[in-house]
């Protein structure tokens, strides 16, 4: 696929080192970003990032060296390097050598793409993003708006002492439209025509994405929430959009679920979890309607892929099943620390990161319940679409989410629009008031660009998929104002 | 590295065709990670990173781009002079913008902190063996920043920094702990282990059972760790002139309707800490100090060169998100501070915040690490995490009660995309008030 890294690769080969084990996992990775603001075009912003990660293992030592420079010279430093650290952690490593997994495989796997990038030229995408920029300016409360459409691919080349040769190439498109409207001390905003749901793929994927056909829509959204009364405050029933149980999905389902986490790896940072080793196979996360996947494989949606950094191959897995905790996101690493079954799910966010338990694509699974059942069922409740606030603690137990958009629910019919949704729970027991769950009809598939986590730090593209759903019994409130 | 990048400007520059002008942005670091877990090294390496970032610009037209180096000239000369093919295609494809901004006066600027660092394997060595019989988690970040700016009308600036950042947590069970750093240019053994021993005699106090807080209001003291978590969220467009001008500011009720902080609430970003480049990528000089906030009302905002263009001011920082700031101390003596809060929350980390209500800026988040129950000035038992959700307004407003006389600087370890050279020197705080709710 990408004959540099291949040319890279062989040259390394000449100068690997004589070791117990080493990988050498090679990116080279462009961007393109353009945006139109209030109906100025934006700086067009190219990136262009290249390096090789080198890993090296010998006795009871790990090191890794990464580096831009892909000389042969470049190369030999990273060796030295990454050699130096496997030796000095021998004696302090908290993995020893067999956890490491041993990879073997011989791989090919590229995004399917219907529409490249290229295929539409630079001044025909400005015209798109200025038509939709225009759209969002309905009337003088909209105070700023933009339209901005980016386009990144991944070229990564995973090759290891052991005879592995993974060559992956990721397309990813990243849309959006944001409306921001003002009246005085009061500002609210819309999001949409992609935003939080960038995807792989090509440019077939903006008429799914509504890009940009939902940007007026938007700003009508975004001013008539300056008008709309306050969500109301008390323990109802809410209706979740997908736009929103991504977010819950995230940060109550998928961080907890880490098993790096559980190890305590990211106990410093990141925080820990209430899950422990013990509760897998047999604890109730949520109510039977719960079914959670771990899903590498809808390739549109953003962490989809064939290999993860550790050159483990990635298949579907149920994570949660009728409720109950199945398995950890653990990595072939986590695996062997704990003896646990797991998902390929080492990745690394950049070319000089080393790779982590993450989320990759975690997706609540579609139900049999329409929407229109959904909201009749719903004497007294809030329905909530897309988040715009997230806080949770470093167990991943006690959340608190707002969203940018509520409608009140009152006996079983959509009334008025409310601003400054919010609610908050605690993970352990909010799953479990899970009362129905989208059919596929209200399936949609989305992402978070930047899921944060790791010590160095990395920030990482992580898909979800979901249905709407509808729980029972939740503290709901809206804004101080 | 200094030769390095400006030889490689100078090749740049004399690849330009007439009429245009290139600027340049180099950040790179030779860093060592060494990640810890239950006091082994759990993953260790070298991370040698090189960027660069261009923009090239003829007329009001203008293009960017950021390739990663490799640090050899002739290889990354050739890919350069194939990125600036590239900007200048879709340079033609542009409408001219409004906003572009950089500075065309000539303002050289040299700084080195190019201390020799300590060896990271002794630094580990020593941190495992102050730490032995403790559980501690955390991440050791060693080795030199370079940052520089040259453009074609011939300025050139430089800043670079050798340094460590020690970040790191000590635990006692499940998630009871003790969060300390240790950050700065001239590693000490003394004291770091003097460091390790004030964990141990906390991690004495963590080990007491531990008591639930009810959801209420609380008389409380915020360690400046704590009160850092503050500030970074409310410095999340709060102190932008753009997110001012477009009304997204989370401090729109001091725009709009006058509100005011406490008088005792003094902030400025203070470019003059020297920890971060004086130069923006545009090629401009920040002012040695902005100020923010003064006595409690809203002053100045920080201006990136677009958005001082945009809105007829003057470039006065890189972006719009304070990287220096400094919180005038009060006059609490810090020694005597659980006497000051007599009973209540002892806070000495937050996690997590986020904003309730924007407009109202009504922050949410937990509390985190080594949090204590005082009574009558002693302390009792560590609480378990609780969620507050309050406003600005309120704690460093109508519930303050004042503020410490000493300060902590504290060197952010945030390593995203690179290490951090962002600061802030801050106080702790007591408030009559905190709102818990979960």
């Amino acid at each position: 696929m990408n004959d540099y890294l291949n040319h890279v690769a062989r040259q390394f080969s000449s100068i690997a080192p004589n070791t117990d084990f080493w990988t050498l996992r090679l990116t080279n990775q462009t961007r393109e970003s353009i945006s139109v603001r209030q109906g100025v075009m934006q700086p067009v912003y190219n990136q262009l990032a290249r390096g090789a990660l080198l890993t090296v293992v010998s006795g009871d030592g790990c090191g890794y060296a990464a580096t831009s420079d892909l000389s042969t010279g470049g190369l030999k430093k990273a060796v030295r390097k990454a050699s130096d650290w496997a030796l000095q952690s021998s004696d302090l490593g908290l993995l020893k050598a067999g956890d490491f997994p041993r990879p073997e495989n011989k791989a090919r796997y590229e995004t399917p793409v219907r529409q490249h990038w290229d295929e539409l030229p630079l001044n025909e995408k400005v015209t798109l993003l200025q038509d939709a920029n225009k759209a969002l300016k309905i009337n003088d409360s909209i105070v700023d708006w933009q339209a901005y459409l980016g386009y990144r691919c991944d070229d990564v080349l995973f090759v290891s002492s052991s005879g592995a040769h993974i060559e992956q190439r990721f397309h990813y498109i990243n849309p959006g439209l944001v409306a921001v409207a003002n009246k005085g001390s009061l500002t609210q905003y819309r999001t949409g025509g992609g935003s939080q749901s960038a995807r792989q793929g090509g440019l077939e994927q903006l008429s799914l994405l509504d890009f940009p056909q939902t940007a007026t829509p938007l700003a009508e959204e975004a001013v008539a929430l300056l008008s709309a009364d306050e969500c109301p405050q008390g323990t109802m029933d809410i209706v979740l959009a997908p736009s929103q149980m991504i977010l819950q999905i995230h940060e109550s389902i998928g961080h907890p679920l880490e098993l790096d986490r559980i190890l305590g790896d990211e106990r410093n940072y990141a925080g820990t979890s209430f899950v422990t080793q013990d509760m897998f196979g047999r604890y109730r996360y949520g109510s039977e309607l719960l079914n959670v996947t771990f899903d590498p494989g809808r390739t549109e949606q953003l962490a989809s892929y064939a290999y993860d950094d550790e050159g483990t191959p990635a298949q579907r897995e149920y994570i949660i099943r009728n409720g109950i905790l199945e398995r950890p996101l653990g990595g072939a690493s986590s695996q062997a620390r704990t003896g646990m079954p797991g998902v390929a799910n080492a990745r690394q966010s950049d070319w000089f990161r080393p790779p982590i338990d993450r989320m990759a694509n975690l997706n609540v699974e579609p139900g049999d319940t329409r929407v229109e059942d959904m909201i009749s069922s719903v004497e007294s409740g809030v329905y909530m679409e897309t988040n715009r606030s997230w806080s949770i603690d470093d167990s991943r137990n006690k959340f608190q989410f707002g969203c940018e958009l509520g409608r009140v629910i009152e006996n079983g019919e959509l009334k008025g629009m409310v601003r400054n949704p919010n609610y908050r729970g605690i993970s352990a027991t909010f799953w479990r008031s899970l009362v129905a769950v989208g059919n596929e009809n209200s399936f949609q598939v989305k992402g978070v660009t930047n899921c944060g986590k790791g010590e160095p730090n990395q920030s990482i593209y992580v898909g979800h998929a979901s249905p709407t759903c509808h729980f029972s019994d939740v503290d709901v409130f809206g804004g101080a104002a | 590295m200094q030769d390095y990048f400006y030889s490689l400007g100078d090749a740049l520059f004399k690849k330009l065709e007439a009429n245009e002008q290139l600027l340049l942005y180099f950040s790179g670091e030779d860093s060592d990670f060494v990640r810890l877990n239950h006091n082994k090294v759990r993953q260790a390496g070298n991370v040698a990173q090189r960027t660069l970032s261009l923009d090239l610009i003829e007329g009001k037209r203008h293009a960017e781009a950021s390739v990663d180096l490799a640090g050899d000239n002739e290889q990354d000369l050739n890919q350069l002079v194939e990125m600036l093919k590239i900007l200048r295609q879709q340079r033609v494809l542009l409408p001219e913008d409004p906003y572009l901004n950089y500075s065309t006066d000539i303002n050289h600027s040299e700084y080195h902190h190019d201390n020799e660092v300590i060896n990271s394997h002794e630094a580990v060595e020593q941190v495992t063996q102050a730490a032995a019989g403790m559980d501690l988690a955390g991440i050791f970040a060693n080795g030199t920043q370079y940052s520089g700016f040259a453009n074609s009308l011939g300025q050139r600036n430089w800043h670079s920094s050798a340094n460590f950042n020690f970040d790191w947590s000590c635990y006692h069970a499940k998630d009871k702990a003790v969060k300390s750093s240790y950050a700065g240019f001239d590693w000490q053994q003394e004291k770091l282990t003097k460091k390790i021993q004030t964990i141990n005699h906390q991690l004495a106090m963590i080990s007491r059972p531990s008591k639930t807080i009810d959801p209420g209001r609380y008389r409380a003291y915020l360690a400046p760790s704590a009160v850092n978590e503050i500030i970074n969220l409310v410095s999340w467009g709060g102190f932008g002139l753009k997110s001012h001008r477009t009304k997204s500011t989370p401090l729109i009720q001091m725009l709009e309707q006058g509100r005011t902080l406490s008088s005792s609430i003094s902030l400025s970003e203070n470019h003059a800490r020297g920890l971060a480049p004086k130069f923006t990528s545009d090629g401009f000089i920040k002012p040695d100090r902005v100020q923010l906030i003064n006595r409690g009302i809203y002053q100045d905002c920080l201006a990136s060169s677009r958005s001082a263009m945009e809105y007829d001011s003057v470039t006065n920082a890189e972006s719009e998100y304070p990287g220096a700031l400094d919180l005038a101390a009060g006059d609490l003596p810090g020694e005597n501070i659980l006497d000051e809060l007599d009973t209540g929350l002892y806070i000495n980390n937050l996690w997590y915040l986020n904003f309730s209500d924007r407009n109202a800026c009504q922050l949410t988040g937990m509390t985190r690490f080594a949090c204590f129950w005082v009574e009558n000035g002693e302390i009792q038992a560590p609480v378990d995490v609780m969620r507050f959700d309050d406003s600005v307004y309120d704690l460093l407003g109508t519930s303050l009660l004042g503020l410490t006389e000493d300060r902590e600087l504290i060197l952010d370890a945030g390593t995203y995309g690179q290490r951090s050279n962002r600061s802030i020197e801050l106080p702790g705080i007591l408030v009559k008030a905190l709102r818990l709710t979960l």
